[in-house]
């Protein structure tokens, strides 16, 4: 049973070392400002926008 | 603001200037995490309420937590389908109480799910052990963590829609459990009647402490529902959130009213009072008693997936508030980071799962499972002083809502007055830890007002399209 042991290990450390290995290349690979650019309330600005659609967005992309 | 990204394969036209969660939920997916994280409390815990009331005071318990949670659910549906952000209660309370009052609801919530994910793997650790003493609990916690932090990595409708698969199949065990045993030929293989009856010189099993007995048990009857409120942190990733969220959650809080309701029946039907009272697992308990194996082995997988299910939804919404608290540099902005290709919160479903692992690490069972308990009670105490406050700021009208909720304030004077009392039978069981939570949170809100309060940027605090509140 101790080999289930070792399996159970080794699939943790094989799946937080994809995740581990794979943020690094994100952060290595995108700008820093672009990853943390999302914003609170787009989809109210959508229905907005939606609603009105002359009215300009405030910070819309 | 800056786009510029460094060796990007794709062609610069085609890249994002900003990024954002993926909106791909629909209702299916909100009932999967709200239920998927409380379905495990039908399979553990709520059993407390008998040892403390007795049968009939458990099912009082079970009641008195569910109009507890409708409120909640309630007030959870129209707000946050108005607040359409992630971070649930955190971004409501931002809006409508304060930064301060945000940033603890934030911590509330980020230690009740981490807490509870902590509690989840420690059990399925402890059910892999009770196969073989050989099998390594801590192994099987740590794959655990692991193995839902790399599928909430990798995106939320995956995540959610294997929340919605494990936790149906949990719920079905339930359903299989009560047709197998025969529910509709009382005292064949279910014992009702000679359950409920009073052995001569020994206390009623309906309620041997009387009263006093059904308020001691009214902190364990939460356990039946516990995390539902979890539903709104998903808001930010629905396709229609004004839709989806009421659905979602309305539709999980009547299937565990139901499940709440029929596990109870059948787990007081085929368990003595006293035995219920002091089980680790009811459920499989009550299976064992029907003395059919393969309701044993239902159950057991019925367990196991309630418990990765609770995990799972937990990791999800502990790392949405914690994006939510970096976004609006409550904590440092590198925690808002959105990844590129899966649009989850990478950063801080990576930061929080060491966190996790260490609470779960400790085997604590009892401590952290209080901690978490604590914590989502703290969030109820808020939500009714938000909801009066939302509907004073932003009237009916003024403001589009997804959902209304019937019957304002009612509601949220109920909720207080119920969560004050689940305090209260609390405090006779469990007093060290609150004050210690109490503490704790105090200690948190000092530093974020001393310290860290004067990193936000204000102006970027709030910038949802909304009109003015009334009065300001």
């Amino acid at each position: 049973m101790v080999w289930i042991n070792y399996g159970a290990w080794a699939l943790s450390i094989l799946l937080l070392g994809w995740t581990v290995v794979d943020a690094f290349r994100i952060e290595t690979t995108y700008d820093h400002d672009l990853l943390v650019s999302s914003v609170e309330g787009e989809i109210e600005k959508e229905i907005l926008d939606h609603a009105h659609p002359t009215t300009p967005a405030e910070g819309g992309s | 603001m800056a786009t510029e990204q460094v060796a990007v394969p794709a062609g610069a036209a085609a890249q994002p200037k900003r990024l954002s969660l993926l909106r791909v939920l629909g209702p299916m997916h909100v009932w999967a995490l709200g239920v998927g994280i409380v379905l495990v409390g039908e399979f553990m815990g709520w059993n407390f309420t008998v040892a403390k009331g007795g049968v009939f005071g458990a099912l009082v318990a079970c009641w008195f937590s569910g109009i507890l949670y409708s409120c909640v659910a309630m007030i959870d549906s129209e707000v946050s389908s108005t607040v359409a952000s992630a971070g649930g209660q955190y971004a409501q309370a931002k809006h409508i109480l304060g930064p301060l009052a945000a940033f603890n609801i934030a911590l509330f919530i980020i230690f009740e799910y981490c807490m509870l994910a902590a509690g989840d793997s420690l059990v399925i650790g402890a059910i892999v052990n009770s196969l073989d003493p050989a099998l390594s609990p801590v192994a099987f916690v740590v794959l655990t963590i692991s193995f839902l932090a790399w599928l909430n990595y990798r995106g939320v409708h995956t995540t959610l829609t294997f929340n919605f698969i494990i936790t149906a199949l949990a719920f079905i065990t339930i359903l299989v459990l009560i047709v197998g045993a025969e529910f509709w030929n009382p005292g064949n293989i279910t014992q009702t009647q000679a359950l409920f009856a009073q052995p001569p010189g020994s206390a009623d099993p309906k309620m041997p402490y009387g009263w006093l007995g059904i308020l001691a048990a009214l902190q364990f009857g939460i356990w039946y529902y516990l995390g539902i409120e979890g539903t709104c942190q998903t808001a930010e990733e629905c396709r229609s959130a004004p839709r989806a969220l009421p659905v979602g959650t309305m539709s999980g809080l009547i299937t565990l009213l139901v499940a709440a309701t029929l596990t109870w029946y059948i787990c007081t039907s085929l368990v003595n009072w006293i035995t219920l009272g002091e089980s680790l697992y009811p459920l499989y308990d009550a299976a064992v008693n029907t003395g059919k194996d393969y309701l044993k082995v239902t159950l057991w997988i019925g367990t196991v997936l309630s418990c990765l299910a609770s995990a799972n939804g937990c990791i999800n919404d502990a790392s949405r508030a914690w994006f939510a608290m970096g976004r609006d540099q409550f904590i440092p902005r590198w925690f808002g980071g959105v990844h590129p290709r899966y649009k989850t919160p990478y950063r801080a479903i990576l930061f929080l799962v060491p966190i996790m692992i260490a609470f779960g690490y400790t085997g604590l069972l009892d401590q952290v499972i209080t901690f978490s308990i604590i914590s989502g009670c703290l969030i109820y105490l808020i939500m009714p002083l938000n909801m009066i406050r939302f509907r004073r700021l932003y009237p009916m009208d003024s403001i589009r809502r997804g959902y209304v909720s019937p019957f304002h304030p009612l509601p949220s004077y109920v909720l207080f007055v119920f969560v004050l009392l689940t305090f209260l039978a609390m405090y006779f069981g469990y007093w060290r830890n609150l004050v210690a939570a109490l503490v704790f949170y105090g200690l948190c809100s000092v530093w974020f007002v001393l310290h860290r309060f004067k990193y936000v940027d204000r102006a970027k605090l709030y910038t949802m399209p909304w009109p003015r509140p009334k009065g300001y």
